[in-house]
């Protein structure tokens, strides 16, 4: 289902709006009542709905965070630093015709029409907890297909030993990249071990249905046992290096933001707790498990380094 | 504004205080606050009582600038409001978010400098609510006004508490904090002039 880019409430209107309801500026009655029929017509647009899901509890027995949450929720700076004004913003955003470029230390290089790359290597449901550094949860169905098939079939040679996400950069239609304080585009890497590892997914789609912009249409990555900045969205190119990359977020913040950014209850960020999230929908906190609950499947990959490094 | 009787305009400060509690309420009931709806709780009755906070600050300089007296008469209830909103704001950290888990709550505090920081500015800030009455005013004689400059530093840990938890998002902080910074300025300009 689309929604036309008329039927919204324009981002100036909805942003000023947003500012104005939470301000206390917001003093006199008679805005009070204009600011609710603004809110009225919000409501009155037309909204994504959901596919079917195999599962409807991940393999704990935590349920699915719901759709709405899941699309309406986002961190995706590219579009602003307000989450809920995400999915506003990135309505009619083009991911079509798309490619992604593979390459850097590959014995074969590849460029990919998106829509070749889903059909090559198809759409499997994971059900993923997705733990955000900022101390909140989801629990998400993916569709997408392992990071693995793709990196076999390019072949990364024997120098290969990390490899980088690079998203989009496109100002004109990601107002956010026009905030000069990062160093756009967005980048993120993983060791190839990682990359390599099962549970690492490029994700084309989620509840069924094919990525919203908001989730970082058409293709993102999904590395569920690390925080969620780690997983790339809207990739428009993978190159195997040989030196670990510097993401965006570790030239933004390095004090704040590591490579490895495994999800860890035991190490704080520097200025907040990690111990404890809120599973989005649920009104108590619960305790974040080390490694989100994926332990069993890559504590092996970091054995003999030591924890308090892996953040 | 100062066409208004005072009593209007007094009225007008008083609606305009509440007006972010009654819309948060709605919006409760309404369930219009995000999916994060505790974390929404926080930010806003934070940013409310910051708000109301630099317009306490304000009213010095605006009766000065303006020559506008009548502002003085509502100071201290933007005061009082805006303790009224930190005490929220606290509240919703301490039970909605915490739920009086006091080892998580110690926890938070101590792994996470801004809740300290701005814990200390609430610390500051009651005593400074608790004697805003006529009687304690009357009991503390000049030393009211001594114990009410901790405004000023309570003020600065507040903008430190919000630019601290904001994650590399330092625009609105950084704004609140340029307001302050002209508050102060002010102050210091007026006194050395004197």
């Amino acid at each position: 289902m689309k929604i036309k880019p008329s039927e919204i409430t324009s981002r100036s209107d909805y942003l000023s709006r947003r500012k104005f309801i939470t301000g206390v500026g917001a003093t006199l009655a008679g805005a009070v009542i204009l600011g609710a029929c603004d809110r009225a017509g919000v409501s009155e647009q037309k909204k994504p709905t959901p596919g079917k899901t195999k599962n409807t509890k991940d393999e704990l027995g935590d349920p699915l965070t719901s759709f709405e949450a899941v699309t309406s929720y986002n961190n995706f700076y590219e579009f602003t630093l307000d989450k809920e004004d995400v999915a506003v913003l990135a309505v009619g955003f083009k991911t079509r015709p798309w490619t992604v470029k593979v390459g850097g230390l590959v014995q074969s290089p590849k460029t990919y029409d998106v829509d070749d790359l889903i059909r090559k290597f198809g759409a499997q449901e994971r059900i993923y907890r997705m733990r955000c550094v900022e101390g909140w949860s989801m629990v998400i169905p993916w569709l997408g297909f392992p990071l693995a098939k793709l990196l076999k079939e390019v072949e990364p040679t024997s120098k290969a030993a990390y490899v980088r996400f690079t998203s989009i950069l496109d100002k004109e239609q990601m107002p956010g990249q026009l905030n000069t304080s990062y160093n756009w585009p967005y980048v993120e890497g993983l060791r190839l071990d990682e990359a390599m590892n099962e549970l690492t997914l490029l994700s084309h789609g989620l509840y069924g249905k094919d990525l919203l912009p908001q989730s970082g249409a058409p293709l993102r990555l999904v590395v569920p046992w690390k925080y969620g900045f780690k997983s790339a969205k809207s990739i428009v190119k993978i190159d195997l290096v040989e030196k670990m990359p510097a993401s965006l977020w570790m030239r933004a913040a390095p004090d704040q933001y590591g490579f490895f950014a495994n999800v860890n209850p035991k190490v704080p960020h520097p200025r907040w707790s990690q111990s404890t999230e809120r599973r989005i929908g649920d009104a108590r906190r619960r305790e974040t498990l080390a490694f989100n609950g994926y332990g069993d499947e890559v504590s092996g990959l970091y054995r003999g380094m030591d924890p308090k490094k892996l953040f | 504004m100062s066409r208004f009787k005072l009593d209007y305009f007094k009225l007008a400060v008083h609606i305009g205080a509440l007006t972010p509690l009654v819309w948060l309420l709605v919006d409760w009931r309404l369930d219009q606050l995000t999916f994060n709806p505790i974390q929404e709780i926080t930010k806003r009755t934070g940013r409310d009582a910051l708000v109301l906070l630099l317009l306490a600050l304000s009213c010095a300089p605006l009766s000065q600038v303006l020559k506008w007296r009548r502002i003085l008469t509502v100071r201290r209830a933007l005061g009082v409001y805006a303790f009224v909103y930190a005490l929220f704001h606290f509240a919703t950290f301490v039970w909605l978010d915490y739920m009086f888990d006091l080892a998580l709550i110690a926890e938070g505090i101590l792994e996470k400098p801004f809740a300290l920081v701005g814990f200390l500015a609430f610390l500051i800030l009651l005593p400074l609510a608790i004697t805003s009455t006529n009687g304690w005013i009357k009991r503390l004689g000049k030393n009211w006004k001594r114990l009410h400059r901790f405004i000023y530093p309570a003020a600065v840990l507040v903008i430190i508490h919000f630019t601290w938890a904001a994650k590399q998002n330092f625009g609105e902080p950084l704004i609140y904090g340029g307001v302050l910074a002209l508050l102060l300025l002010w102050r210091v300009v007026r006194k050395l002039s004197k």
